[in-house]
Order: C-alpha cells, then structure tokens, then sequence
C-alpha cells in the first residue's frame, strides 16, 4: 500500500480508538461463544489482539496511545462510579468495616512483600524489585509510585497489567475450588490482588462482589501509597 | 424515539457526576498534598454523599451498572506497553512470570484467609 496512506492511518488518534474498540469488540464477542470462561477474559484477549495490531502495522506504542490514551482516561469517572455499587452494600460494609480494612491491609502488605521477596531471591535488581512491589495496586497509583521511589514506572504498568489479568482469571475458579462461596470474600480478595481487571471480571460474576473490590482496590492503593515509601526506605532498596 | 433522548441525557448526566467527583477529589488532593490519587478521593466522597442523601439518584442507579460493566475495555491500552519490554522478557521472562503467578496465588489466598478469621471472630 501507498506509504503516505499507511502514515496517516498511522499518526491519526482516530487508529489508536478504533483498534482498542474493536479489540474489545471481537474479545467480547470470544468470550460470550467461550461462555464467560476465565481464560477468554475480554482484557487478555483484547490485549494480545492490539499486540497483534502493533506487530503487524508495525505502529509504535507512542503511536497507539496517541488515540488510546482517551479510552484509557476514562479509568478515573470508572473509578469513582464503584461508590455505587458499594453503596448498595452499605449494611453488609457498616457491619464488617474492621474486619474489612484489617484484612486489605493484610493483603495488601502481602503483595508488595511476596512479590518483592521473590524477585530479591531469584537475584533481580533493585528498579525491577520496586516495579514489582507495586503490582498489586491500581495502574496510575504504580506508576507514580514506582517513579518516586527508584522503580520503573513502564515496568510497574506491565506487572500491573500482568497480574490483573492472572488474578481475574485464578480467582473465581480458585474460590469455586476451595469452596469459599461468599460474594464478599471473592470481591476483596481479588481487589487487592488484581485490582481493576479483577474488579472487573468479578463485577460480571456479582454486583456484590464487584462492588467489594472496588472498595478494596481503593483501599489497598491508599495503604500501598503510604506503605511502601517506608518499606523501601526500610530494606534500603531506594 | 422519546426514550431514546432520555437514555443519552442518562449517559451524560452520569458523565457529569462522575467527572464532577474525580475532578474535585483530584484538586482537593493535589491543594493538601495527600498521597492518594484524586479519583479514589472521587470515590470516597461519592459514597459519602450517597450516605449523607439516603438515596441513589434515580439516572445512577441506572446507568452505573451499564457503564461498569464494560470496565475491562479501560485496560486494553495499557496491555500494550508489554511490546516495548521485549529485552527484560526474553532474558527474565519465566521468573517474572513465576514471581507474578506465586504472588498473585499468595495474595488472594492471605487476604480471603485473614478476611474470613477476622469475620469468624465476630460472629462468636
């Protein structure tokens, strides 16, 4: 095809909306024909369908988030939309609010020590142990975390990403396995662990759950924020 | 067509509020220098305005559920950020992988584990 066309489509915003809509699209659309199952989750299949996209237009990242950037600016309003649903659980939060905040701060300090642990046993270095120190908190919050305290913050996303899409899909078959069948449990759970995606995926399971981690995923970034400066000063990682 | 018209002012409406919420949680955040990020504000005082009324707006009610359930489109773009660290993964793929895979299991399981101990306490 003519170069000066390629070029355009290319360095148009409008590619970057366009192919991130359609991804969604067709990953929806795999995953009703797959009947919800974990592994046709719709945020992994449209990833590795835009992937797909990059490698074979051979557009560069910065090109893509040209026109991405819009789609991904409207994580804030989703964000804020989850008092909602929690709102609707206002009686079941009023009466486990202690055991609620304790068990996402247990979590929580649970992420950033066994994935910052692990990465220090296998010998890792120091910008990849702080990137991975906030995987389990929400995209924005990683990244600037990850670029105040020494990390990386293009790293911090992927890992976040990573393991958002490893926890929505783990953790409602998980559960099922163990035989946890309590709406709230799964929701926190995953909130902490996988943070948006896993909101995300558990919000199509149950409203309840759903609502949950949001109000998890929140909490566990405002603990991260607080925690982890210290943490790194405390280990000398920094 | 009357109907139509009114489920595009719900959208917008919905728009409102919540740009609205994250916009002032975001301004409030950055004029006291607080570590969280604006739209977790936004949240928390959406929730405490819904607490203070009693009540959810009928336009929310309705049109929160339809707008969050296509919440993992917002995720795709950052997905792509994995083709610019080719390098890292070729020579440390399988242990960040590993790494993520053990903590992530970790995670969950500590955190519904602790939830489910500090809820049994209460009951008794």
């Amino acid at each position: 095809m003519n170069p000066a066309i390629v070029k355009a489509v290319l360095d148009s915003p409008l590619s970057g909306v366009f192919v991130t809509l359609l991804a969604y699209r067709l990953a929806l659309a795999a995953n009703r024909r797959c009947h919800g199952h974990p592994l046709s989750n719709p945020v992994l299949i449209g990833v590795l369908l835009v992937l797909l996209w990059l490698w074979l237009s051979g557009s560069s990242y910065a090109q893509y988030m040209n026109g991405a950037r819009f789609i991904q600016l409207m994580l804030g309003p989703a964000t804020v939309a989850l008092a909602v649903p929690l709102y609707g659980n206002l009686a079941r939060l009023k009466r486990a609010a202690l055991p609620l905040l304790l068990s996402i701060g247990i979590g929580g300090a649970a992420g950033m020590v066994s994935a910052a642990g692990l990465g220090w046993w296998l010998g890792l270095e120091q910008p990849v142990l702080v990137s991975l120190a906030t995987r389990a908190v929400t995209t924005p919050i990683a990244m600037s975390l990850a670029g105040g305290l020494g990390g990386v913050p293009e790293l911090a996303a992927m890992f976040v990403i990573v393991s958002g899409i490893l926890g929505a899909v783990l953790a409602p078959p998980l559960f099922r396995l163990i035989g946890w069948h309590d709406d709230m449990l799964l929701g926190v759970a995953t909130g902490v662990t996988a943070h948006g995606i896993g909101t995300a995926r558990v919000f199509h399971l149950s409203e309840t759950a759903g609502a949950f981690a949001g109000l998890a995923m929140g909490l566990n970034g405002v603990f991260t924020a607080m925690l982890l400066p210290w943490l790194v000063r405390a280990l000398g990682l920094g | 067509m009357m109907r139509c018209a009114m489920a595009g002012d719900g959208m917008l409406d919905l728009m409102l509020w919540l740009l609205g919420y994250q916009l002032l949680g975001e301004v409030v955040v950055r004029l006291l220098g607080w570590p969280l990020p604006g739209p977790v504000l936004g949240l928390l005082l959406l929730f405490a305005t819904l607490w203070l009324r009693r009540s959810v707006p009928a336009t929310l009610q309705r049109e929160t559920p339809r707008f969050l359930g296509h919440m993992s489109l917002l995720f795709i773009p950052a997905g792509g950020a994995l083709m610019a660290y080719g390098p890292l993964l070729r020579s440390h793929g399988w242990q960040l992988a590993l790494i993520l895979l053990a903590s992530t299991l970790a995670t969950l399981l500590i955190t519904a584990l602790a939830l489910k101990l500090l809820l049994r306490g209460r009951h008794k």
